[in-house]
């Protein structure tokens, strides 16, 4: 249970934002967007990690990374020891078949021409899934495996609800037998109830078939509900990742603490004493130098306007990358 | 709502219902209708024709609209009605041959440059600019001018004017369907790049193409019969519209309907080719 699948080392990227012709003329250096700040992180077969952070942290990025939709600037990504992003593996298909991903709107992750049995089909074929005469009969399995009705094979996308499309989306996922799935924003677009059968469906097809999942979302008590492991991500860097019990009872990291008492709770007593964070998220165009949370911190001191905090153990808790993390967590 | 449900019981057979959507639109059916009916004169139109429209008679020259000759008779007293009916099959051609191949280099070249930008998307636009500061008429002049008049060469001329508006517009719409994420999925499914420009991105960023090339269509004839008139396209004694408004250009105070009728002609079958494009607009939207 505790063998790496994939290791991500220390990712870097930044989009280039375009020039104006202006500044070129004036020599203005150009900007870019960083994304990812340096991410490292393992993941361990059959465990969920979740990642979640606040919109514009990375986590997407991260995640489109992972399947090779983003180059990163710097940095790797290994997969069972092989550099995803070396020329060699990039020509390899196979890597596309093993890491799947399923995206956040279910309302364009399918080809709104093709229908259901077509776009499973497809899947199998290019994969060379199974033979000609079994594909059929496969595509009635996996729509089985995700509880539609066999007359949805000839349905094109339109004629789905939202929960039925992403179920659909994860049929998709699953024609290629992959080992590792990125479930990006699976169920945000979704209504409550319909989530629960979404998540509860993925993980009942995670226990069957052994799979490992990169669970990005921004719905906390989701990520409790489903996940071993938990990163919380600050502007493209991970600021803590632990075990999700202990993370979410216990967070080290003040963003993380900030972060989940901001969380409404479902006890009505529970007037909430949550953390008020000053200030905004800084814009990743001017990413601040030191520790990327240091405006908004309340512990902050001269050496984290300076140097940027290693992710380190702590003792009885996950790594969490910050200077002050045992003077805060004292009392705690 | 009835029409949802309609659709929704009846989804095996969903073309058949989208053709009943498009009859019950009057413009689409008038459309249908006219271009039905021009492309039956022009297939058949010694059937239509009620002389040889190159029969000359000199006893009968320039003869007013009459029973025997509804469109009356030209210079050479040669029945118009004939030889307007004759002209459907050049200037029905015209409408096909100036614009199949502008649609599939253009839409080619978008999907192409769409898909993959980069360098050739920047060439590209270049290109774009450069042909659409000129007027597209005096472009086309100046390529047959260089080429020689005939029919060939106008199609030729046509062409190599014309792609750069389909380019255009299927490179905008691959863009805006790349946004899409099941562009993505094909990316992450390890797709060919081949597979995911013609199977995913083509087939749902054409629809606005073929709608301009129904439009197209009816600007061919158009151009066609400019070049006809200006004698760089089509030549007499050929029967074609712009030809046959050019020879009765010199009687137009005397025998006004030598000019008028191919110009009626034009206008109708413009006409139908625009209705069609307007109906196939509502028609292929994809739903949901």
């Amino acid at each position: 249970m505790t063998q790496t699948v994939m290791k991500i080392d220390d990712l870097h990227l930044s989009f280039p934002v375009s020039r104006s012709l202006l500044d070129v003329v004036q020599r203005k250096p150009g900007k870019s967007v960083n994304a990812l700040n340096g991410v490292s992180l393992e993941l361990k077969h059959g465990e969920t990690l979740g990642v979640v952070g606040e919109s514009g942290c990375g986590k997407s990025t991260l995640a489109r990374c992972i399947v090779r939709l983003y180059a990163p600037t710097s940095g790797r990504i290994h997969f069972e020891d092989q550099d995803i992003f070396d020329a060699e593996a990039k020509r390899d298909r196979s890597y596309n078949r093993r890491v799947q991903m399923m995206f956040q709107d279910p309302y364009s992750s399918l080809n709104p021409r093709m229908s259901t049995g077509d776009i499973l089909a497809e899947a199998l074929r290019v994969h060379q899934m199974r033979p000609e005469a079994d594909i059929a009969p496969r595509v009635a399995e996996l729509l089985g495996l995700v509880r539609l009705p066999q007359d949805a094979a000839e349905k094109l996308p339109h004629e789905f609800s939202g929960g039925q499309r992403q179920r659909i989306a994860i049929a998709r996922a699953l024609a290629v037998e992959p080992e590792v799935l990125i479930a990006d924003e699976l169920v945000s677009a979704l209504d409550v109830s319909v989530q629960a059968q979404v998540v509860n469906l993925l993980l009942e097809l995670q226990e069957r078939l052994q799979l490992t999942i990169l669970f990005v979302a921004h719905d906390l008590r989701l990520v409790r509900h489903v996940s071993n492991r938990v990163a919380v991500i600050y502007l493209g860097r991970i600021v803590e990742i632990g075990d999700s019990e202990t993370l979410f009872s216990a967070p080290s990291h003040p963003y993380s603490q900030a972060l989940l008492s901001a969380a409404p709770s479902l006890d009505p007593d529970d007037k909430g004493a949550a953390i008020q964070l000053e200030g905004e998220l800084p814009s990743p165009l001017n990413v601040p130098p030191g520790c990327p949370f240091h405006v908004r911190c309340r512990h902050v001191t001269a050496q984290c306007r300076t140097v940027v905090p290693a992710l380190r153990t702590l003792e009885g808790r996950g790594e969490v990358a910050c200077h002050h993390a045992e003077e805060i967590n004292q009392h705690a | 709502m009835s029409d949802a449900v309609v659709t929704s019981a009846k989804s095996s057979d969903a073309p058949q219902t989208r053709v009943q959507i498009a009859l019950r639109k009057p413009g689409f059916l008038i459309g249908a209708v006219i271009i039905g009916f021009s492309a039956l004169l022009a297939l058949f139109p010694s059937f239509f024709a009620p002389y040889d429209p190159n029969f000359i008679d000199y006893l009968a020259v320039r003869q007013p609209p009459s029973w025997a000759h509804p469109f009356g008779t030209d210079m050479l007293g040669r029945d118009a009605l004939s030889r307007v009916i004759h002209a459907y099959t050049v200037n029905m051609q015209m409408a096909i041959l100036a614009t199949v191949f502008a649609l599939t280099i253009g839409v080619t070249v978008g999907a192409l440059v769409g898909y993959y930008r980069g360098v050739a998307d920047m060439i590209f636009g270049r290109v774009v600019d450069a042909v659409i500061t000129f007027p597209f008429l005096v472009l086309v002049i100046a390529v047959v001018a260089v080429l020689g008049p005939g029919l060939i060469n106008m199609y030729i001329a046509i062409t190599l004017v014309g792609w750069v508006y389909y380019a255009r517009l299927m490179r905008a719409e691959v863009i805006a369907q790349m946004g899409n994420d099941y562009a993505s999925a094909g990316i992450v499914m390890g797709y060919s790049d081949r597979r995911i420009i013609f199977r995913h991105l083509l087939p749902n960023a054409i629809t606005p193409v073929i709608v301009y090339w129904m439009t197209d269509m009816a600007l061919a004839i158009l151009l066609g019969s400019s070049l006809g008139y200006l004698g760089l396209g089509a030549q007499p004694p050929q029967a074609e519209w712009g030809v046959l408004i050019a020879e009765g250009r010199n009687f137009i105070t005397t025998a006004w309907w030598l000019s008028l009728m191919p110009g009626i002609a034009i206008v109708i079958t413009g006409l139908g080719f625009s209705l069609i494009g307007d109906g196939l607009a509502d028609l292929l939207r994809p739903r949901g």
